[in-house]
């Protein structure tokens, strides 16, 4: 466990995430691509951390800011999902083609 | 910082755990089963966290990302047309461009962490981070991490705002009338109007 195969594994989940943000139809399955790259900036956050911040607690700080960055990506992203469904009865994004219902 | 063996056996695989399961999310047919997968990542990372001696920030993982799974798979049986995955499914578009961008990606990020030179300065022996991390927040970084409680808040607000618009059956300033059981029918679970006419064909547009 070093720090460049932390952040090995922190590019592999952000690039994972990256094509299911990217490629996914549905609203909360591109919501999980999202998710899925916050995990990896949050272990890459944590690497640093550990390996060369020399255990500045700012550090971890970060992290429960990129927690809190999540879970208001969470509950705006199921906020405007219930709202474009009771619009428009749609949870796919290609349903979404102009901005006004 | 020194470990043993096993701390970097269990470190490798769990993170063979977290990418296997963050890759599964994509390609399971069932969007529960996605949301179980990711959940999967999630624990593989938190846990990674505790082996880099970050207990809080780890446990603190655990629970936040079994609670919005949990949400999230709820969602997805709401929404979804196939959240069991009894049917294949491969809901994407621009599949191409999106592994392009996201093997490049990879590759960029893996590129710096293998090529760049980043300070050694490992955690000191005798630290307590969980400690150091609460008189941080407490102390010096009371501002951000207040500022951060403020935004939740707001987002309370949003998300209410923007879910609440309207009633179940319809725009709020409309007045809104549920379905009727048959089709022009009357409406299910409401009290009949007296002064109204029969012979109006069940068309309650209407209504004050």
């Amino acid at each position: 466990m070093t720090l460049m195969t932390l952040l090995l594994l922190a590019a592999a989940l952000i690039g994972i995430g990256l094509y299911g943000a990217l490629s996914q139809q549905s609203f909360v399955m591109l919501m999980m691509g999202l998710e899925l790259m916050l995990n990896g900036v949050m272990l890459a956050a944590v690497a640093f951390w550990a390996f060369s911040g020399a255990g500045t607690p700012e550090g971890q700080l970060l992290t429960i800011i990129v927690m809190a960055v999540m879970a208001i990506e969470m509950a705006m992203g199921f906020a405007l999902v219930v709202a474009v469904f009771r619009a428009k009865q749609a949870d796919m994004t290609e349903a979404l083609s102009e901005l006004k219902h | 910082m020194s470990h043993g063996i096993g701390v970097d056996i269990s470190f490798f695989l769990l993170a063979a755990l977290a990418v296997y399961t963050g890759w599964r999310v994509f390609c399971t047919d069932s969007m529960v089963r996605a949301s179980f997968f990711l959940l999967l990542s999630f624990i593989a990372v938190g846990a990674i966290m505790i082996l880099l001696t970050a207990e809080y920030l780890g446990v603190a993982m655990f629970f936040m990302m079994a609670v919005e799974m949990m949400v999230m798979a709820l969602f997805m049986v709401m929404f979804m047309m196939n959240p069991a995955g009894l049917n294949p499914m491969k809901m994407v578009h621009q599949e191409r461009a999106a592994i392009v961008a996201g093997v490049i990606a990879f590759t960029v990020l893996s590129a710096v962490a293998v090529f760049s030179g980043f300070p050694d300065a490992p955690l000191p022996a005798k630290h307590a981070p969980v400690v150091s991390l609460g008189l941080e927040m407490l102390g010096d970084s009371m501002l951000i991490f207040e500022s951060a409680a403020i935004v939740l808040l707001a987002t309370m607000i949003g998300v209410v705002v923007l879910s609440s618009h309207r009633g179940r059956y319809g725009a709020a300033d409309v007045g809104s009338m549920p379905p009727g059981l048959a089709p022009d029918g009357e409406p299910a679970g409401q009290p009949q109007n007296e002064d109204e006419d029969d012979d109006e064909g069940g068309g309650h547009a209407h209504h004050h």
